[in-house]
């Protein structure tokens, strides 16, 4: 049976309607943030399913872009999100949409277009009292669920990546709290997510980035 | 007081019968079992975990406040300013259910529209049914002058009833029904209101019992898929009954099923719901003709907006 805490049950203080539609959205928002590196150009939201449906009865459009723009899920300013959206010039539209079968109910697929031109997807689900997960980055599939600090590396499908990274990290005693490799085809490009106990310094970051095989990493915050 | 001893015990409170046993045994109040029981499993201390509930007690408090003041449309358009109105009636009139049960549900109704229109609220125990606790203790602490600290007390004894619901039964309206949303938030809701009221932990259980017992079955269908209808005026449902069934226990009534069974009981019920009553917007009120109208016109406010 699962331990729970008073704070599982009164709280969290949070902006309503729903913990899944609307700060399960913020969240998915924070981490789409997060893995761009900060706020995009311009980006498409796809929405699927319950969210599709929905969306505009639960604010789950205003909480994406509140989570695009770095608010948390008590964040007031959610609900006028768009005007803080414009006023830092990110450009968005939503697209409800039917992302096919194998996706849960409350899915949203961000297209990005970044400051530097560079376009990336993120895919995510919200499900169920504000838990989330990250599906798929680039067309990598993945499984991310931002509650810990979290590193991404895509590097080439060699041997000894992965003791590589986590040699550096040991260096700092970083502990590692859950590590995946995914990958699309045998040595080629790889995709690593490394969840960590500890938050990552900027230094570590650069360290790993200068690992021969890594082509690039980002870190997560939590959100 | 020697939390080590105690460690093995509070960690695994597992019945509501073994915490007011320890309660009783200790001449404490249920509370402080709880509080001890969150030290032990969250690793903070009591002065961090009573502060922490404290601003949760403020977060509810200006909720409430809100609510009343500038009502606000619900984003889906359905609810909005009921809070507000029940209060202006109620005042300087004799009404039917009495000052303090309109009092209350006022603020439950107000808070529920402060979530319903994307304002700040406490999830309690979830977003749906935010309006209950905040409705009840904020009445009692102004009908009968309490300090925040002991209605921080009180929501310890709530927060620790409904870690036996959530854990024996469920506060998921996707997995109990509506019962296991406002039903929990109004059993927690009573047994916290015996406690400030002086009442035993005994008949805190026997409050939270008899609430329990009172929405058996108590689907979820909120209408379009929203937090909106009937998901307010169920909080007004839920308030009304805590008050009603801690007086009840508070004169010495007594539920004749034992709380633990009845808590069990709700938990069965809510699995044997169909999927339809379960949050999915199919069947209850959401399948009547008005809320399948109400859903047409809302998907197509979405997709023209869009
Ligand atoms: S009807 Fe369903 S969504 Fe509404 S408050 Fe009850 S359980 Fe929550």
């Amino acid at each position: 049976m699962r331990e729970y805490s008073c704070f599982d049950i009164l709280g969290p203080i949070m902006v309503g309607p729903s913990s899944s539609h609307t700060a399960g959205a913020v969240r998915l928002g924070r981490l789409a943030r997060s893995i761009i590196g900060g706020l995009p150009e311009e980006v498409e939201i796809l929405l699927h399913g319950s969210f599709a449906q929905t969306y505009r009865g639960h604010g789950t459009d205003l909480a994406l872009i509140g989570g695009l723009l770095g608010f948390n899920t008590n964040d007031v300013r959610i609900r006028d999100s768009f005007s803080f959206a414009q006023s830092v010039g990110l450009k968005f539209r939503f697209i409800s949409t039917d992302l096919g079968d194998g996706f849960h109910p409350n899915t949203v697929k961000f297209i990005v277009f970044t400051k530097n031109q560079e376009k990336l997807t993120i895919t995510g689900s919200s499900i169920g009292g504000g838990n989330v997960v990250i599906t798929e980055i680039n067309g990598y599939e993945i499984k991310l669920k931002g509650d810990l600090p979290t590193i991404i590396t895509t590097h080439q499908d060699v041997p000894g990546v992965i003791s590589r990274v986590s040699g550096v990290l040991a260096n700092y005693k970083i502990n590692i709290a859950f590590m995946r490799v995914f990958r699309k085809e045998k040595r080629k490009l790889a995709q690593m997510i490394v969840e960590t106990d500890e938050q990552v310094p900027q230094e570590i970051i650069e360290e790993i980035l200068k690992l021969e095989p890594i082509v690039n990493v980002r870190f997560i915050e939590p959100a | 007081m020697n939390y080590i001893s105690f460690g093995v015990i509070t960690v695994h409170f597992r019945s509501v019968k073994e915490l007011i046993h320890e309660a009783e045994k200790r001449s404490i109040k249920l509370s402080a079992v709880i509080k001890e029981m969150e030290v032990e499993v969250q690793e903070y201390s009591l002065e961090q975990i009573e502060q922490r509930m404290l601003e949760q007690w403020y977060v509810m408090k200006e909720s409430a406040h809100i609510g009343l003041k500038e009502p606000k449309k619900s984003m889906g358009g359905l609810i909005g300013g009921e809070g507000k109105k029940l209060n202006e009636y109620r005042r300087g009139t004799k009404t039917l259910a009495g000052q303090e049960i309109n009092k209350a549900v006022s603020r439950a109704l107000a808070v529920a529209e402060v979530n319903a229109s994307m304002g700040k609220i406490v999830a309690a125990p979830t977003a749906g049914s935010c309006g209950i606790l905040p409705g009840v203790l904020l009445t009692v602490q102004e009908e009968f002058n309490i300090p925040d600290k002991e209605i921080v007390d009180a929501l310890f004894t709530a927060s620790g009833l409904g870690i036996i619901i959530a854990q024996r039964a469920s506060i998921s309206g996707a997995e109990g029904g509506c019962q296991a949303e406002c039903g929990a938030a109004a059993a927690m809701a009573a047994a916290a209101l015996v406690e400030v009221r002086g009442g035993s932990p005994a008949q805190a259980g026997h409050a939270c019992a008899i609430a329990l017992k009172n929405v058996l079955g108590l689907v979820c269908d909120p209408v379009a898929g929203l937090v909106e209808v009937p998901c307010a005026k169920r909080n007004a449902l839920g308030a009304s009954l805590a008050l009603v069934v801690a007086d009840m226990a508070l004169a010495g009534i007594e539920s004749v099923i034992p709380v633990d069974e009845v808590i069990i009981s709700m938990g069965e019920v809510g699995r044997a719901l169909p999927e339809s009553l379960r949050e999915t917007a199919q069947g209850g009120l959401a399948n009547t003709p008005t809320g399948k109208e109400l859903n047409e016109k809302f998907l197509r406010k979405c997709v023209c907006q869009s």
